[in-house]
């Protein structure tokens, strides 16, 4: 039982809501819950959900129905086509299916509905449990101005800023100036980074709130926006907070999500590099505070903007499990969601604070389909292959994905979570770095190399964590790739023969020689070139068959490699294994044991120590076809025309926007690459445009 | 618990019984102790696994060992190095001037074509070797070989441009016709890479005229088109005049623009005939063919294109192969190939245990040996190579009259099972004598060349060693028609020693000049041996005999096991149809 004796004794403060506790609340155990999610949290929730012996319901779009979430779940139903308005956001839909199903709560993971407080009315309205917090507490912690006033009341610190409803262009204008430049644009309804700008000089200040606006109107449909001071040197640590319906409030530590690009969390770790116990306890206190101020349940994060002088602002509450929520389990040997659940039921809290500890520390990377080399511009495409290190105790693989499946234009493209635990923060580091290693992933760009890079860059590895770490490590993070060593490039050669040769083999006569005796010749060895696209490089390595060709005994071949520096390396015993997707090979000396090598489509990709090299296989023979167009600009990736700035016939500047696109949730401009004159605009607004097309052409 | 799950894995069919019923496991396990889960492994291990595994160990360290392997070695660099100049084709300056017309050259085109990485079984590589004088026509200007195209196995039959234009020498011809018999034989799709000027005018009379001489070519074509043998023809370079009908014939034909021309009398001809003036490309170019006379049928651009489109070709041929014999998994022989070399003496008259070469050439060196105690101068027996079954028949010692019939006897087991015939020939003879002519020894022989003759399964010939006499007939010689005949470099054939050739014709001479009562001094009988025995040395030799095409190939030993399974694999593409009536197995 809870005690309340115990809990009267803490600080009055932080325990004063224990007034209002509700004694006649009743459990209602909960044997069925719907996901109003997809990807990896759904997967997340099921998982606990399973364990505790709680059926599942899925709901999925008709993008998603070979999804991982689907197959997961008990039951699953289709609630609409692929854009997330037309399904996961339809909350009737959702509400249909929970009572067809028989569901008696909804959990709503993060994104979509789950911060939609009309969503949590309509479910109380149903009578079906919304796991989350009341709508009034979404409703306070979702406007960022109604919430800061809100703290200032519970005596939480916050920025100075302009959260007023007049959101006139000269009001905005005098606020701005009376915060002072820098100032950050941000929506009110916003979250995850969307619609935020940073205006660094009053000239900016009007099209940094219109693209924020009009951002913000097609994520969250409302315009508004506020304008804060802009921290220059800031730390972004939250606290997870934790209440139930019986008046308890804990919070089990911080998180530092510091490390971000685009104003996306990137990494983050707990607990907080070089934060004092005595910072840690303050920050909790006034997390609970804050949550207190609204009345909040179940899963809550409150995120701090920390400076270097260990003073901290509130910036705003997440009412929802936040993406990195596994951290905080790992540190505190906690389930969240069994959490989530347990208060869904009414029940009171597993844990007061004080039994709460840390354990060690922990490390969360996002795996992003993005590309670090264009300003981590959002990817698409299909993930042709997959294999991630094997998940245990200490390393958990949060992922909503299978090779094979896409990554597409509708949703989030975070691939996984990959998160480590270990005793201290450097073990865990270093275990983070070995796990990635081991991350591989084909088919489409990933943020994987630049997370090895970010997790071994000495400031991260010192700690010395900030908001603007990325930026101001730009250089050394973006570090080209070191060229490829001569036994990774014999490596590949020679893996790409090898999977040639036994792709041939035949069905009907499988231990044909003809398969296994690959290259073998008549009193001659054979010389095979094998050529290689690497970006720009021709890579031209030469191959001979050592002793006429042809497997030796277990299917092991014999190579003696000239590499186009005119090194000449002795591949022998080669072989492949595991599917053919990976190369074990005597290389001059040197065991190489399993080296993945994958071809997807026409390009080999091999990762050995740490690296990922890409090498096209040049096809030699093409059909005829149509090069791009000169002065053409090309969709960078799948998406939406929002607007289109000039028409056919127009003269345009270098540099001038032609074309806004709206793709992964985020507006791209496109800019004309030459003075000229705009020969065609093939797209109108609202149309959907693949990757690589033609979006206008300039002569 | 788990020390006794541990020792059940010594034996897999006890642990599968206890997989099957978990129980056994989780009630009786721990009581069993290790000692009686000993004893019943050991009760249980009855096999016949390692009943037929030959015994393949050789002294390694013997001078005799030694001194086989110095001089194999030697003879093999020779080789080498003359396959290495035979595989310029015409020489340096020619290739490049085939490569600044954009062409590729015959072996680039040979790779192109067949799969990465597919074995090239390639024939007869000596072919045309020191055959016309000054004349080097270097691999008879024709490359034939085996090649997997898109996993068929298919023959492949190259012009070389660069060797005397690609012309036909008569030896040219016996190799194109020798590759579509093996074709032919085997139920093997034909791909013709076309590059050629025609008939070698100056030899016309020893290329044109006879059944097997050039126009056999269109006839087989069209022989294997009506067998269902797919034939492609692709014209990478001159088809003219006779040759105008290889891809005229073919069952479907690409040629590339600007390299490739077809056709009956090329603009000289047509000059001197009418008068028209023409050029190559008008008259018989791929725009000609592919839009106009339709001859051809698919249009390239270029000789990567033409292969390009002729693999696709392949790969539309609906073929499917179905080897009918059992075929097992391949184990690698117990024993090294490489050591094949030192087991094989020099000097043919020197003995040695077959066996041991045996022992290198087959699967887990198993061999089940057939009559082990009868005629022991011919070892018969069952094996696997690449795990495809094969009847063995190999010399280890003369032919007598039991061994002839014990051969006889074996050949009729395997026809009758379907089970292919390797030979393996190292045979000075059948026995010579009036014991053995009173025994009946032509009988007996003559059962066994009966048998060899009309067995139906596959038959390869491997020579290695001598190959005399009659005994080339019983060891199934070219003329028993093995689907492959390969020799190893230091073989020898002829239809008897040089040495003993001599001697018999100095037998003969002395005998005359003895009627004559004439005297002949020791140095005037060397002096009348010298140039005999010279003789059959020379064409006794592997040079000689490949050149002529009286074999397939010449290869190294330590291929033979890769290459009797790539040949034996090929002929899999023919289905083996036993007898299925006549007589029965005869007890000879």
């Amino acid at each position: 039982m809870f005690s309340l004796g115990k809990l009267v004794k803490k600080d009055a403060f932080f325990y004063r809501y224990i007034t209002n506790v509700n004694k006649d609340l009743k459990i209602k155990p909960i044997t069925k819950i719907l996901i109003a999610n997809r990807g990896e949290i759904a997967c997340r929730v099921m998982r606990t959900a399973k364990s505790k012996g709680v059926k599942t319901v899925a709901v999925y779009s008709e993008a998603d129905k070979n999804s991982l979430h689907v197959s997961m779940a008990d039951e699953s139903y289709l609630i609409g086509p692929a854009a997330a308005k037309e399904s996961y956001l339809c909350g009737n839909k959702i509400i249909d299916v929970a009572k067809r199903s028989g569901a008696q709560a909804i959990h709503p993971g993060y994104g979509f509905l789950s911060e939609n407080s009309d969503f949590a009315d309509l479910c109380e309205r149903e009578g079906i449990i919304f796991i989350g917090p009341p709508s009034d507490a979404i409703k306070a912690m979702g406007s960022k101005s109604a919430s800061k006033d809100i703290m200032i009341k519970a005596g939480v610190p916050t920025i100075p800023g302009y959260h007023g409803e007049d959101q006139s262009m000269s009001v905005l204008k005098s606020e701005a100036a009376k915060i002072g430049y820098p100032v950050l644009i941000k929506a009110v309804m916003g979250g995850g980074g969307k619609g935020m700008r940073i205006v660094e000089r009053e000239e900016d200040l009007e099209d940094g709130v219109e693209s924020s606006k009009r951002e913000a109107t097609a994520s969250f449909g409302d315009s508004r926006v506020l304008v804060e001071k802009y921290l220059v040197h800031p730390r972004h640590v939250e606290i997870q907070v934790f209440a139930d319906r019986h008046g308890n409030c804990v919070h089990l530590f911080e998180r530092d999500c510091s490390v971000q690009r685009r104003h996306q969390k990137i990494i983050e770790e707990a607990p907080a590099p070089h934060l004092s116990e005595e910072l840690r306890k303050k920050m909790g206190d006034a997390a609970v505070a804050a949550a207190k101020a609204v009345g909040y349940v179940g899963a809550g994060t409150v995120e701090f903007i920390l400076s270097a002088d260990n003073s901290f602002f509130f910036m705003e509450m997440n009412t929802r499990l936040q993406v990195e929520h596994p951290i905080t389990e790992m540190i505190t040997k906690q389930d969240l969601v069994e959490w989530q659940l347990k208060v869904a039921e009414s029940q009171t809290l597993p844990m007061e604070q004080e039994q709460l500890k840390i354990h060690g520390h922990s490390f969360e990377a996002r795996i992003y389909a993005e590309n670090p080399d264009s300003d981590f511009l959002p990817g698409t495409g299909k993930l042709a292959h997959l294999s991630t290190p094997t998940p245990s105790d200490t390393l958990r693989v949060e992922t909503g994905v299978r090779q094979g499946d896409e990554v597409s234009v509708y949703y989030d493209p975070m691939i996984a979570k990959l998160v480590v635990w270990d005793q201290d923060r450097e073990k865990a580091l270093r275990y983070l770095r070995n796990a990635l290693d081991e991350y591989h992933i084909i088919g489409l760009n990933t943020n994987i190399s630049f997370l090895k890079r970010l997790s071994t860059h000495p400031s991260f590895m010192a700690g010395e964590v900030e908001t603007g770490f990325i930026p101001i490590h730009r250089e050394s993070l973006m570090a080209p790739q070191a060229p490829m060593s001569d036994d990774s490039l014999a490596l590949a050669a020679t893996s790409l023969l090898l999977k040639e040769i036994t792709q041939q083999k035949s069905k009907e006569d499988p231990n044909s020689p003809w398969s296994s005796l690959g290259g073998f010749r008549i009193n001659h060895n054979l010389k095979k070139q094998v050529k290689f696209n690497q970006k720009d490089n021709k890579v031209v390595v030469n191959v001979e068959f050592i002793g006429g060709g042809g497997a030796a005994a277990n299917g092991k071949h014999n190579f003696k490699v000239t590499l186009d520096n005119g090194n000449v390396v002795e591949v022998l015993d080669a072989k492949l294994n595991q599917n053919n997707e990976t190369i074990s090979a005597h290389v001059n000396g040197r065991f190489y044991n399993n080296i993945k090598s994958v071809i997807v489509k026409d390009t080999l990709t091999i990762f050995n120590e740490g690296q990922q090299y890409q090498l096209d296989i040049p096809q030699d023979v093409k059909p005829k076809g149509a090069d791009g167009v000169l002065g053409s600009l090309v969709s960078p990736m799948p998406g939406k025309i929002t607007k289109v700035m000039v028409n056919v016939g127009d003269m345009v500047k270098k540099g001038q926007p032609i074309l806004l696109m709206e793709a992964m949730k985020m507006e791209h401009t496109i800019r004309s690459p030459i003075d000229g004159k705009v020969e065609s605009l093939p797209y109108n607004v609202n149309e959907i445009v693949e990757d690589k097309k033609t979006l206008a052409v300039i002569v | 618990m788990l020390k006794s799950i541990s020792l059940l894995k010594n034996n897999q069919i006890l642990l599968k019984n206890i997989i099957n019923n978990g129980r056994i496991i989780n009630n009786v396990g721990e009581k069993l102790s290790s000692k009686s889960l000993l004893k019943i492994n050991y009760s249980s291990s009855t096999t016949d696994r390692t009943f037929n595994i030959l015994d393949g160990t050789i002294d390694k360290n013997s001078a005799e060992y030694k001194d086989n392997l110095i001089n194999m070695n030697s003879t093999l660099k020779q080789l080498k190095e003359n396959i290495e100049k035979i595989k310029l084709g015409g020489g340096e300056k020619l290739n490049q001037k085939n490569i600044s017309r954009g062409k590729l050259l015959v072996r680039e085109r040979i790779e192109a074509l067949i799969d990465v990485g597919s074995p090239f079984l390639e024939f007869s590589q000596l072919a045309g070797w020191g055959m016309y004088g000054k004349e080097e026509v270097a691999a008879g200007g024709i490359i034939t070989g085996i090649g997997k195209i898109h996993g068929v196995e298919c023959v492949i039959v190259a012009n070389d441009s660069t060797v005397k234009g690609g012309t036909y020498f008569p030896i040219t011809v016996k190799k194109h016709l020798r590759a579509q018999e093996i074709a032919q034989e085997n139920n093997l799709p034909c791909i013709y890479l076309v590059d050629s000027g025609g008939a070698n005018l100056p030899r016309q009379a020893d290329v044109f005229p006879d059944r097997d001489h050039f126009g056999r070519i269109f006839f087989n074509q069209a022989n294997m088109s009506a067998k269902r043998i797919p034939q492609i023809a692709v014209v990478m370079g001159s088809c003219t005049a006779g040759g105008a009908y290889v891809p005229a014939m073919a069952d479907e034909s690409v040629i590339v623009k600007g390299t490739g021309t077809i056709f009956l009398g090329g603009p000289p001809l047509v000059k001197a005939a009418t008068g028209e003036i023409v050029t190559s490309e008008e008259l018989g170019g791929a725009d000609l063919h592919c839009r106009t006379s339709g001859v051809t049928d698919h249009y390239a651009r270029d000789d990567a294109e033409a292969i390009a489109i002729t693999r696709r070709i392949v790969s539309n041929l609906n073929r499917k192969k179905q080897p009918s014999p059992v075929i097992t998994e391949t184990e690698e022989p117990l024993y090294p190939t490489s050591e094949l070399a030192g087991i094989v003496p020099s000097d043919l008259k020197k003995n040695f245990d077959i066996r041991k070469v045996i022992a290198r050439l087959v699967d887990g060196s198993r061999f089940d040996e057939f009559k082990e105690l009868y005629g022991t101068t011919l070892i018969c027996g069952f094996a696997r190579v690449h795990g495809m079954p094969v009847g063995i028949i190999a010399n280890n010692g003369i032919l007598f009259s039991e061994s002839a019939v014990k051969g006889a006897h074996f050949i009729e087991l395997c026809n009758q099972r379907g089970i292919p015939l390797v030979f393996l020939q190292n045979i000075t003879g059948f026995m010579v004598g009036k014991t053995y002519e009173s025994k009946g020894i032509a009988k007996d022989g003559a059962k066994m060349v009966m048998a060899v003759a009309t067995a139906k399964v596959p038959k390869i010939t491997m020579i290695i060693g001598g190959s005399f006499g009659a005994g080339n007939y019983g060891m199934c010689g070219r003329s028993y028609s093995p689907r492959f005949l390969y020799m190893w470099p230091n073989a020898k054939i002829s239809v008897m020693g040089g040495e003993q050739a001599a001697s018999v014709l100095a037998q003969i001479q002395k005998d005359n000049m003895a009627k004559e009562n004439k005297q002949w001094s020791p140095e005037e009988e060397n002096t009348f041996k010298k140039p005999i025995s010279d003789k059959f040395e020379e064409e006794g030799s592997i040079y000689y005999s490949s050149a002529r095409c009286w074999d397939d190939g010449v290869i190294d030993p330590q291929d033979s096991r890769k290459v009797i399974a790539l040949s034996l694999s090929a002929c899999m593409n023919q289905p083996i149809n036993p007898p299925s009536d006549g007589f029965g197995v005869f007890r000879m």
